[in-house]
C-alpha cells in the first residue's frame, strides 16, 4: 500500500512512547489512516460487524460462565437459574444464544460477498484460508455451546455429531471414546465441551488478528475487483469507513434487538427446553439453523462414511477455492456466466438449509441429492471450466477511471463509469 | 564448511543434534500421552459394566428397555411368527449378512443395544418397513432380528454380552 501520509507524534509523551512501543502509530496506520478503496459497498461492513459479534459472545459468555454449572445433574437447572434468578440473566443468555445466530448470519453474508467479488483470488489466498479456519472454529464452538444447555436437542445433537467421528475406518471407535470420555455422551463430555467452549473463542480471536494482518498486507478487494493503482483510488479508513461500518452495525443491532426482545426463541428448537434424556430420542432431530445445509448434505448419502466425508468436504473444498477459480477477472460484475452459476449456488445453499430441516425421505431426499451434487459441481466443475472459457464483459481500467479496458472486453459500451 | 571439496561426513556435532532431537521428541511424546489419555473413560466410567434385570413380566411380543453403560438395551420376547420371519429372512439380501441364530442365545429373546449404528439415535420399536425398529433420525430400518435392512446405518444393531442367570433374570455386560 502506498502511504503518502505518515503518523507524527504530537506531544512529548507520544514522542517518548513512539520510540519505545509505537502503539499509537500502529493503531493509526491500521485503523485510522489505512488507505481503503473508495468504492466499497455495504457488503464490506460485515468484517467490522463480525468482530463486534465475537466481542459480544466473549463478554456475554464470560458472564454466563459465572452462573452456569457444567454437570449433567445441574446444567439444565443452572440455565433456568440464569433465566429466572440471575439479575438480567435472561437478557445475557438471550444475547448469547441469538448472538450465535447473528454471528453466523454475518459470516455467511461475509463469505458470499467474497465468493461474488472474487476476494479469495491472488493475492488474498491466505486471507481467505484464514477465514475458512475461523468459520470451522466457529462451527465447533457453537456446537459445543449448544450442548452446554443440556436439553434434548443438545444431547441428541451431540450424540449424532460426535458419532460422525465413528465413521472413520479402524480408529473411529477409539477416537470417539476419547472424544466423549465414555461410551456415550455424558458428564465427562459435558465438562470437556465447557472447557473447550470457553477456550475456542479466544483461539478464534487469535486467528482473526492474523486474518486482519493478512488483509492489511494485501489491502481490501473492492466491488470492481480491480486492484488499487494510486491514491486516487483510496480514501482513509477513518472517518469514511468507520462511519459507514458503525451505521451498518447499528442497523444490524436493530435486527439483533428484535430477536432478543421480541422473539428470543424463534431460532431455537422448543425440545431444548426439555432436559436431556439418554433413553428417549426426539422424533425429529435438527441442528441449529446455521448448520442445516451441512446436515442436509450428510443425510443426502445413504452411506455413513460417504455422508461424513461429503459433509466435511463441503467445507474443506473452500480452502482450495483460489486454485479452482483461476479466472483473472475477480468480480462477478464482469463475469456474466459466473454470475448465473453463482446465484444458482446461492439458491442451492438456501434450499439445502430448508431440506436439512425436513425428514430425509421421498422428494426431500431426492432434492437433497440434486443440491449436494450442484454444491460440489459448482466448485469442482463450473469454476475450473469457466476459468478457461468464460469471456468477461468490458470493465473499467481503474477504480476511479471510467475508461473501458479493451484488452478484456468486447466493443460494446455499457455505462460502466464509476465516479468522476 | 571450510573445505568445500571434502565430502561431508557426519561430525560429532551432527551426532549431538540427532541425539538431542530424539531425546526431545521422546520427552514431548511422554508428556503428550498423559494429556491425551486423560480424555479416555476414567475408572468410574469403566466400572459401570453390568446390570441384572427381571424379565419374567415381559409378555410374548413385548419388550423392555433398560440402561446399560448410559445406553439403552432392548430386550424383546419374540412371538413364534416373528422368529419364523427372522429366520426366513436370513436368505434375503442383507447389507450386513448375519443369521438370526447367530444373534440370539435363546430364539425367544432378542437382546440388542438400542443404539442406531448410524449416528447413535434410539430406534423406535414396531415401526419401519421390516417389522422391527425404525430410527427417526435419518431413516434406518431394522428387522425383527435387529438387522439393518434399509437406510444409512452400516451394521446390524449390536448384540451386547449377556447371559441368563436363571429363568427370570438376565445379566447384561
Ligand atoms: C465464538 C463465540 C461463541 C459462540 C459462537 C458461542 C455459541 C454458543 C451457543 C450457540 C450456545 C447455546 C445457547 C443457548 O441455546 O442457550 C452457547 C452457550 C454458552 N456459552 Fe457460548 N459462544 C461463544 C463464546 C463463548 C465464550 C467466550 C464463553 C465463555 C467465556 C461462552 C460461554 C457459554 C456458556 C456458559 C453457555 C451456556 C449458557 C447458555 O446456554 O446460555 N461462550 N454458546
Ligand atoms: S442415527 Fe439412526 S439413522 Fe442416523
Amino acid at each position: 500500500m502506498n502511504h503518502d501520509y505518515e503518523y507524527t507524534p504530537g506531544n512529548a509523551f507520544t514522542k517518548w512512547l513512539d520510540k519505545r512501543l509505537p502503539l499509537i502509530r500502529f493503531a493509526d496506520e491500521n485503523l485510522l489512516s489505512f488507505p481503503t478503496p473508495r468504492n466499497l459497498n455495504y457488503f464490506w461492513t460485515f468484517g467490522f460487524i463480525l468482530t463486534l459479534c465475537l466481542v459480544t459472545q466473549i463478554i456475554t459468555g464470560i458472564v454466563l460462565a459465572m452462573h452456569y454449572t457444567p454437570h449433567v445433574l445441574m446444567a439444565f437447572d443452572s440455565i433456568e437459574h440464569i433465566m429466572r434468578d440471575v439479575n438480567y440473566g435472561w437478557l445475557i443468555r438471550y444475547i448469547h444464544a441469538n448472538g450465535a445466530s447473528m454471528f453466523f448470519l454475518a459470516v455467511f453474508i461475509h463469505m458470499f460477498r467474497g465468493l461474488y467479488y472474487g476476494s479469495y483470488k491472488e493475492p488474498r489466498e491466505i486471507l481467505w484460508i484464514l477465514g475458512v479456519v475461523i468459520f470451522l472454529l466457529m462451527i465447533i464452538t457453537a456446537f459445543m455451546g449448544y450442548v452446554l444447555v443440556w436439553g434434548q436437542m443438545s444431547f441428541w445433537g451431540a450424540t449424532v455429531i460426535t458419532n460422525l467421528v465413528g465413521a472413520i475406518p479402524l480408529v473411529g471407535e477409539s477416537i470417539l471414546t476419547l472424544l466423549l470420555g465414555g461410551f456415550s455422551v455424558d458428564n465427562p463430555t459435558l465438562n470437556r465441551f465447557f472447557s473447550l467452549h470457553y477456550l475456542l473463542p479466544f483461539v478464534i480471536f487469535g486467528v482473526v488478528i492474523l486474518h486482519i494482518w493478512a488483509l492489511h498486507v494485501t489491502g481490501n478487494n473492492n466491488p470492481t475487483g480491480i486492484s488499487v493503482k494510486n491514491t486516487n483510488d483510496t480514501i482513509s479508513f477513518h472517518p469514511y469507513y468507520t462511519v459507514k461500518d458503525l451505521f451498518a452495525y447499528v442497523v444490524f443491532l436493530l435486527m439483533f434487538a428484535y430477536f432478543i426482545f421480541y422473539n428470543p426463541n424463534i431460532l431455537g428448537h422448543p425440545d431444548n427446553y426439555i432436559e436431556a434424556d439418554a433413553m428417549v430420542t426426539p422424533a425429529h432431530i435438527v441442528p441449529e439453523w446455521y448448520l442445516l445445509p451441512f446436515y442436509a448434505i450428510l443425510r443426502a448419502v445413504p452411506d455413513k462414511l460417504m455422508g461424513v466425508l461429503l459433509m466435511f468436504g463441503s467445507i474443506v473444498v473452500l480452502f482450495f477455492l483460489p486454485w479452482l477459480d483461476t479466472m483473472k477477472v475477480k468480480s462477478a460484475r464482469y463475469r456474466p456466466t459466473y454470475k448465473i452459476f453463482y446465484f444458482t449456488f446461492l439458491l442451492t445453499c438456501f434450499l439445502l438449509g430448508y431440506l436439512g430441516g425436513q425428514a430425509p425421505e421421498g422428494l426431500y431426499l431426492f432434492l437433497s441429492r440434486v443440491c449436494t451434487i450442484y454444491y460440489f459441481a459448482f466448485f469442482l466443475v463450473v469454476m475450473p471450466i469457466l476459468s478457461r472459457y468464460e469471456k468477461p464483459s468490458p470493465m473499467p481500467i481503474g477504480i476511479s477511471n471510467s475508461a473501458i479496458n479493451t484488452d478484456l472486453g468486447t466493443d460494446k459500451n455499457p455505462a460502466l463509469s464509476i465516479n468522476n | 564448511m571450510t573445505n568445500k571439496t571434502k565430502e561431508k561426513k557426519p561430525t560429532r556435532r551432527d551426532f549431538l543434534y540427532i541425539t538431542t532431537a530424539v531425546f526431545g521428541a521422546t520427552g514431548a511424546a511422554a508428556v503428550a500421552w498423559p494429556l491425551i489419555d486423560q480424555l479416555n473413560p476414567d475408572a468410574s466410567v469403566s466400572a459401570l459394566s453390568s446390570v441384572e434385570t427381571d424379565i419374567s413380566s415381559i409378555p410374548e411380543g413385548g419388550s423392555l428397555k433398560i440402561a446399560w453403560r448410559g445406553k439403552p438395551v432392548f430386550i424383546r420376547r419374540r412371538t413364534k411368527e416373528e422368529i419364523e420371519i427372522a429366520e426366513k429372512e436370513d436368505n434375503e439380501n442383507l447389507p450386513d449378512p448375519q443369521n438370526d441364530a447367530d444373534r440370539v442365545k435363546n430364539k425367544e429373546w432378542l437382546v440388542v443395544v438400542g443404539v442406531c449404528t448410524h449416528l447413535g439415535c434410539i430406534p423406535i420399536a414396531d415401526k419401519g418397513d421390516f417389522g422391527g425398529w425404525f430410527c427417526p433420525c435419518h431413516g434406518s430400518h431394522y428387522d425383527i432380528s435387529g438387522r439393518i435392512r434399509k437406510g444409512p446405518a452400516p451394521t446390524n444393531l449390536e448384540v451386547p454380552p449377556y447371559e441368563f442367570v436363571n429363568e427370570n433374570i438376565i445379566k447384561i455386560g
